[in-house]
């Protein structure tokens, strides 16, 4: 096998030649709806998903470009998902972008390149490929949330992201950098390998695990590095916030485990100490703040910072001294909880595209009023979604839930018993403001209880995407061997 | 045939068909699938009784299926004597619920049938689950449909009520859920009960686990102090919600004590047993006490639900045959006994828009029909011999006796209380002169709502009189559960 093995990053080479002849095309379309470039857009995201899922299906791992990337299960799962979600974020963009005039070759140059960050992210061996896959997905998601550029809430949401991403970027890179001074080495393994011999500067180790832990709980926004979630969730056009909310955060996952477990798997006990704490914290913020919000994306931005809490447990309780379980339970099931959780934001904010008109925002959970009378589809579904956030059982979030406390009990530690019944106390408040939705759907009444028009493409994706969640959730099974058999692969290198 | 998937899904089915393809212009079509689905759902569970062996204490119609294999739960489905009786209970209710919504719901007649039919099934599966994770997912979620019925079409308290109800029961759902997931890992990776029921635990886990459990029960059965959802849940919900209330759900806690608490972790129940036998007679004086005292008929019957249910529970923890038997006999005949008193006061309130006694007095004179059934349920609930309500009470006294003779007379004091708060109420509602001109202009039962009263009748009677089909059935499964829990499993 030659040293650049052009293969395994053909999906992303695909991805940059279309994003550069969509940006190019794009210039002579004059049509308003911008039929070509979308379409061309959405075939190209179906074809890069497919080529992933592809990789991921054949299960070979092996590396490209020097050891730069990796080409092994997990990448191409975690890139398959991402692309969908993108796909899937841009046929609920479509209508809701064009009343707002941001219907535009940009917005779809700006996602696929974000999603080929994302790419690189979820499948780099070195840190300044991580770090330049970070960049170019961000980068990009700065200008996204700026699309407006004559909206001044959007334009302050950006200039908040993009200040507060960058210090973050600051972190992430210096801590890369304290450990390139302690290990030697800027390549995945041999970081791995340099920790494992135990000859190295202890202290710049860990400071660099520090700054490293920091800068990825900003990118998941997870307390106390969350602060601008909501502003940016709540400020930013819907179509941006859904870019954020979606992909990007399968990425950050991404970027966890391959930094924290196959970089720095030696000193797990470490940064789970940290995980730990990032995740109580994020608990009990992200619940207790989201029942005092009247505005649904503001609720649901801080409905992710416990949602994430949640996720941070599973990855926290992947090496116990005392128990010699793999880490693959605990790390899949986070998994797991972080790709249903995202196929339910898609669908949470799709569902306020939907909503939304020509100059209205239905982003206030009033605005939801009576929606069982005006759609009842739609309110089912957007019922299916709450309840799966909140953990209610036969849908997904409930199997996600379960996996993680599942990951946690079984290590046998006494302190991890104590960390479900908090995630526990804590979902049992999570409930109160997801049930207070389905109540304004359902109990309320409408203030125009006119039917529903909803964009046909748009309505039926989500009324898909609601299936999935109860689908998934009755037959949890084979999204779950995916992850485990993506984390098994990944932790046997 | 697989007489248990079909019982769960049909209804669920046909819950499904109605919430997509109805719709708000053509409601008689969506009643009529919806009692078709019903009666359906309910033929297929009479096989469960025609066929069931009652020599056998065994699960019995096993169904045992892999579902999600990481974690190795199985869609494991079984019944035996304890629990068959309740799959024909809830689809039986269903019918009745079905015919009671009949006329009197008129604003989105497809949903809340659908949500009926649903519940049903769901509530059919926790009756069936052999599987822990399984129980678990049918468990948790009946909280949807009935959160729904209650807050759609509830009184106007509803959004209050429904919420009460969710959150208490999601609270202690939540904490069994963590015993799920211990016992799972103690049991080296299985979820099924009757594996659990065979696993040996030190002391303090079992106590944990006996608290988790009853956390989650506690609040369904509801036992005091944990009770205060129910009154609000009942007072608000629907006829038909308060019907499948108190007939159905209650009884999943309950029943959940019988599969979980007893037999998983006999040891903590036995050393726990005076604070549940305590609890389960402060229900039964107490709250039968604040039964007598509500003014609002509603309220007055979801107080005595929780008084006949602190007896269930009392008969359980006097840990002999007489009482569990005469607890499990008490749920059922409570089921039919509070499902007609709910549906008596849905009958009157659906005339003059009030649930106050005040508000009624000399009802028998306007609605003669309608009074015979009322008293005949009335007598039932006050434990009269030869109704339904006579047999669980006279076996769980009997065995409460043979326990301790002191505990016995205060769970017989529960007697006198029952016929004071409910035949005081029928004198105020129905005897004496017509109180008001609403009274006076009642209209006498139709054909549908005297046939729904009159199959609750045959029941409560046929239970009263000839209670052996129902004792014969449960008679090996509570002799091996008591074997099973008088071994020590420390």
């Amino acid at each position: 096998m030659t040293a650049m093995n052009w293969l395994a990053v053909y999906p992303e080479i695909f991805l940059l030649v279309m994003a550069c002849l969509i940006a190019v095309l794009d210039l002579f379309v004059t049509d308003p709806k911008r039929g070509t470039t979308y379409w061309m857009t959405l075939i190209t995201l179906v074809v890069v998903a497919a080529m992933h899922l592809y990789f991921f299906d054949q299960g070979a791992t092996y590396y490209a470009m020097n050891h730069m990337v990796v080409s092994d299960p997990m990448g191409h799962l975690l890139a398959a998902f991402a692309a969908l979600a993108t796909l899937i974020t841009l046929v609920y963009a479509r209508p809701y972008a064009e009343s707002r005039d941001i219907l535009k070759g940009e917005l779809f140059t700006l996602s696929l390149l974000s999603l080929l960050g994302i790419s690189v992210m979820v499948s780099g061996n070195n840190f300044l490929v991580l770090y330049l896959g970070l960049e170019l997905m961000s980068l990009s998601l700065y200008a996204l949330v700026a699309l407006r550029r004559d909206n001044a809430v959007a334009t302050e949401a950006a200039m908040k992201y993009f200040v507060l991403g960058a210090l973050a970027s600051g972190f992430l890179l210096y801590g890369m950098s304290m450990l390139y001074g302690a290990t030697g080495s800027l390549e995945l393994g041999e970081v791995y390998k340099a920790i494992n011999t135990g000859d190295i500067n202890r202290q710049v180790l860990t400071f660099g695990v520090v700054f490293l832990v920091s800068g990825l709980a900003f990118k998941l926004g997870a307390v106390p590095f969350h602060m601008w979630l909501p502003d940016v969730y709540h400020g930013a056009p819907t179509a941006a916030t859904l870019l954020i909310a979606g992909a990007p955060k399968i990425a950050a996952f991404g970027m966890v485990i391959r930094l924290l477990v196959e970089g720095l798997l030696g000193v797990a006990l470490d940064w789970q100490q940290m995980l730990v704490v990032l995740s109580v914290c994020s608990l009990v913020v992200g619940n207790l703040a989201a029942i005092a919000q009247n505005n649904l994306k503001r609720m649901l931005a801080y409905s992710t910072i416990g949602q994430m809490g949640f996720m941070l447990l599973g990855l926290a309780a992947g090496v116990v001294p005392s128990n010699t379980i793999s880490g693959a339970n605990a790390y899949s099931s986070a998994m797991f909880y972080m790709l249903t959780y995202v196929l339910t934001t898609l669908g949470t904010f799709g569902l306020i595209m939907v909503l939304s008109r020509e100059g209205f925002e239905a982003d206030e959970i009033k605005d939801l009023a009576g929606l069982n009378q005006r759609s009842p589809l739609m309110a089912a579904v957007m019922a299916a979604f709450m309840f799966s956030l909140a953990g209610i059982p036969p849908t997904v979030g409930f199997y996600a839930k379960l996996a993680v406390l599942q990951a946690l009990l079984s290590t046998q530690v006494e302190a991890h018993l104590w960390l479900a019944g908090l995630a526990v106390v804590m979902s049992l408040i999570g409930a109160f403001y997801y049930l207070r939705v389905v109540k304004t759907m359902y109990f309320d009444a409408a203030a125009d209880a006119k039917p529903l028009v909803a964009p046909k493409g748009a309505s039926a994706v989500l009324t898909l995407n609601g299936a999935a969640v109860v689908v998934l959730g009755l037959l949890p099974g084979g999204l779950m061997a995916m992850c485990v058999q993506a984390i098994v692969k990944t932790l046997a290198t | 045939m697989a007489y248990l998937s079909l019982s769960i899904w049909l209804p669920i089915v046909f819950g499904l068909l109605l919430l997509a393809t109805g719709n708000d212009r053509h409601p008689q079509q969506a009643r009529w699938i919806a009692l078709i689905g019903a009666i359906v759902s309910f033929l297929v569970t009479l096989p469960l009784i025609g066929q069931f062996d009652v020599a056998s204490a065994a699960m019995q119609f096993q169904e045992n299926l892999t579902w999600i294999e990481r974690f190795n739960v199985r869609y494991h489905l079984g019944v035996d004597g304890i629990s068959v009786w309740f799959v024909l209970l809830t689809a039986f209710i269903t019918v009745i619920v079905v015919i009671a919504g009949w006329e009197v719901i008129t604003e989105r007649v497809y949903q809340y049938m659908g949500a009926f039919l649903i519940l049903s099934g769901l509530m059919i599966g926790v009756f069936c689950a052999v599987d822990g994770l399984l129980f678990y997912v049918f468990f948790e979620a009946t909280l949807i449909p009935m959160y729904i019925i209650i807050g759609i079409w509830g009184g106007p308290r509803r959004v209050y009520a429904a919420f009460k109800f969710f959150l208490y029961t999601l609270a202690g759902s939540l904490l069994m859920l963590l015993a799920l997931i211990f016992l799972y890992v103690k049991s080296g990776g299985s979820f099924n009960i009757l594996d659990w029921q065979k696993l040996p635990l030190p002391a303090t886990p079992q106590t944990l686990l006996f608290f988790a459990f009853l956390a989650a029960f506690a609040v369904k059965v509801p036992m005091w102090p944990v009770h205060t959802w129910l009154p609000d849940a009942h007072v608000e919900a629907p006829t038909g919600g308060s019907v499948v209330l108190a007939a159905i759900m209650l009884k999943l806690g309950c029943y959940g004590f019988l599969r979980f608490s007893l037999p998983i972790t006999p040891d903590a129940a036995h050393a726990w047993a005076p604070l549940m036998i305590t609890l389960s007679l402060v229900a039964v004086i107490y709250i039968g006490l604040v039964a007598l005292v509500q003014n609002d008929m509603k309220k007055l019957v979801a107080y005595s639900s929780i008084a006949h249910m602190g007896f269930v529970t009392l008969g359980f923890f006097i840990f002999s045959e007489l009482g569990i038997a005469g607890g499990i006999v008490q749920m059922i005949s409570h089921g039919f006994v509070s499902g007609a008193m709910f549906l008596c006061i849905g009958v009157l309130y659906d005339r003059v828009h009030s649930r106050e006694i005040a508000s009624y007095g000399g009802v028998a004179n306007t609605m003669p029909k309608f009074a015979g059934f009322a008293v005949l349920f009335a007598m039932a609930n006050a434990g009269l011999p030869g109704t339904a309500g006579f047999i669980g009470e006279w076996m769980v006294i009997l065995g409460a006796v043979g326990f301790n003779f002191w505990i016995g007379l205060l769970a017989a004091t529960a007697l006198i209380m029952g016929a004071a708060y409910t035949l005081w109420m029928v004198k105020r509602v129905y005897f004496g002169d017509i109180a008001n001109d609403d009274v006076r202009e009642l209209q006498d039962i139709n054909a549908r709502e005297f046939l729904m009263l009159a199959v609750l009748a045959v029941a409560v009677l046929a239970m009263g009189l000839y209670p052996k089909p129902f004792t014969d059935v449960m008679q090996a499964s509570v002799t091996e559960l008591i074997r099973h829990v008088g071994v020590s499993k420390l």
